[in-house]
């Protein structure tokens, strides 16, 4: 079975919000339709987006660390918004695991959102139908683009490759590969929904100096300079080099 | 959450018609049960009457949350797993069942009155159960996921039925005002048990996501910088009642007056005076709407932690 997903690295997320417009551009533009907007350059803009990039600040001053934070539908593999829909149009596809919802039958009710403990659903407020994160659905299949291409828009568009995309079931994709050797984990673990999209935590490159590698261990006299020069005549290792 | 007054007046219009049915559904079982046929025609008549508007009225406000109201038909597929495609079959089946309940009495058929209404009491705990569920089954809405909330809504609904039915009684039944009001006492009194026992149980919560799991980091000390969003977006309306803490203080005040202690009164010094029975449905019912109006404004959803700070 497939499931497919994203793997986030924090790590290397420079909150950038390339992700956001690539995401906001293509899935505006697709068949399904336009992706709604109000005020878009006047006061309070406001509008339908999958994906978000957020940004918290993590300890006390000046302790403190920066961390970007895109947030999109996790493609739950338990996804508590599907089994509430009362139509049918929030689904899980069986065959690569993405949560979908059916535009034509969803009613705006609004409940799945209520479902959904991570936010990831957002409201038309024109075409009042429930939208969120397809996984670029209509991209990753499309025969018409050069396979490298067949990425969602976010992945394609992170200049920093913090974005890794593909089949969190096999063992030897990419992005299982990350989760299983950076310590990729979940988001709120404790709904038991288990996400697929993962995220890498903040890794941090440190050096740890011991005292004695700051004292040079074959001078206990501390006393620095040319070491006195053998004579000659004295036994050597290898008759090159004296003792 | 944001209060939807869609929503509260769905909720409450139909748990007062279901109240009402169900007070009126006793009083005939409990005649039928001593072989008597005394309800008057009238009485039952607008009884059903008034079940059906109110209810009705529930219905047709529902219509108003959703965004797409033609595609309501829908909502009666995946009955299997959710609880509002559930309470969208009970709800016009209970209409249909009281219809035929009212019917059946007027033309006289006392025996096929008493099945059909038989039935139309089962569908009725249905959807109370229903109702209550669509918000105790969301796990993660700590204040709703709790048995209270369905204990809630079919104590509170057929308290303002029962209240709805003394008043109606005293206008055209006059001998069933009493044990009504005696009924309408005694399971308000219960409702504002539970219902204060849920404010005990959500007032000590502990909310079990915090922002250490919502972006994975262990930190106690987290805070949000930016949302993502400068004019706010769905999640801070849908989910963010954004009232002061003063005015949600307000309304929880208020209906721990109107729900029960003020028609408590009212039904104590009422007698039988149809006027002051049915104002104690209204003040009742006043109550009701402050009272579902503070269930939604205290949820506290944990996608609100993602929402804290707009830039």
């Amino acid at each position: 079975m497939t499931q497919l997903a994203l793997v986030i690295d924090l790590n290397v997320c420079v909150g950038c919000h390339a992700c956001v417009t690539s995401c906001k551009q293509w899935n505006t533009s697709g068949e399904a339709g336009y992706l709604s907007d109000d005020n878009p350059y006047g006061k309070d803009p406001t509008g339908t987006f999958f994906n978000r990039v957020q940004t918290f600040e993590v300890g006390e001053f000046p302790k403190t660390e920066t961390v970007h934070f895109p947030k999109s539908c996790l493609h739950c593999e338990d996804p508590p918004c599907v089994p509430v829909c009362p139509t049918g149009a929030s689904y899980k596809r069986a065959e690569d695991g993405i949560v979908l919802v059916d535009y034509d039958k969803c009613i705006g009710c609004n409940y799945c959102s209520w479902a959904c403990p991570y936010g990831a659903r957002e409201i038309d407020e024109h075409q009042k139908v429930m939208k969120k994160c397809t996984l670029c659905v209509d991209r990753i299949y499309d025969t018409k683009l050069p396979e490298a291409d067949r990425k969602p828009a976010c992945v394609m568009a992170c200049p920093t490759s913090a974005r890794l995309f593909g089949d969190i079931h096999d063992p030897d994709a990419e992005v299982s590969r990350a989760i299983r050797d950076n310590g990729g984990y979940a988001l709120m673990p404790e709904w038991g929904t288990q996400p697929a999209n993962h995220y890498l935590p903040r890794r941090k490159t440190t050096a740890e100096i011991h005292p004695d590698e700051l004292t040079r261990q074959d001078n206990p006299l501390k006393v620095d300079g040319l070491l006195p020069r053998p004579a000659s005549s004295e036994p050597a290792l290898d008759d090159v080099t004296s003792w | 959450m944001r209060p939807a007054w869609s929503v509260i007046l769905l909720t409450t219009l139909i748990g007062a018609g279901q109240g009402l049915f169900l007070a009126l559904f006793a009083a005939d079982a409990y005649d039928a049960a001593r072989g008597q046929a005394s309800l008057a025609p009238v009485f039952v008549a607008v009884s059903v009457a008034a079940s059906l508007v109110l209810v009705g009225g529930g219905l047709l406000a529902s219509f108003f949350h959703l965004g797409h109201p033609e595609r309501a038909w829908r909502s009666a597929a995946m009955w299997r797993t959710s609880w509002l495609s559930r309470e969208v079959i009970a709800l016009p089946l209970f209409m249909v069942l009281v219809a035929a309940y009212g019917a059946l009495h007027w033309m006289s058929r006392l025996q096929d009155a008493l099945v059909a209404g038989g039935l139309a009491a089962l569908a009725c705990i249905a959807l109370f159960v229903c109702t209550g569920m669509i918000y105790a089954c969301l796990k993660f809405l700590q204040e709703w996921h709790s048995p209270l909330t369905v204990v809630n809504f079919i104590l509170l609904g057929s308290a303002s039925g029962l209240t709805a039915a003394a008043a109606l009684a005293a206008w055209l039944h006059p001998d069933l005002a009493r044990p009504y009001t005696a009924a309408a006492l005694i399971v308000g009194a219960l409702g504002y048990l539970t219902r204060l026992a849920s404010l005990v149980r959500n007032a000590r919560l502990r909310p079990k996501s915090t922002l250490a799991t919502a972006i994975g980091i262990k930190h106690p000390k987290i805070v949000q910088i930016a949302q993502g969003a400068m004019g706010g977006s769905f999640n801070t309306r849908e989910f963010f009642h954004g009232r002061p803490r003063e005015v949600v203080r307000a309304v929880r005040w208020t209906f721990l007056a109107l729900v029960f202690p003020l028609p408590a009164l009212l039904l104590f010094a009422a007698g039988s005076s149809v006027w002051a029975l049915g104002a104690a449905f209204l003040i009742q019912y006043a109550g009701l709407l402050a009272e579902r109006w503070y269930f939604f404004a205290e949820a506290k959803h944990p996608q609100n932690l993602y929402y804290q700070a707009i830039s």
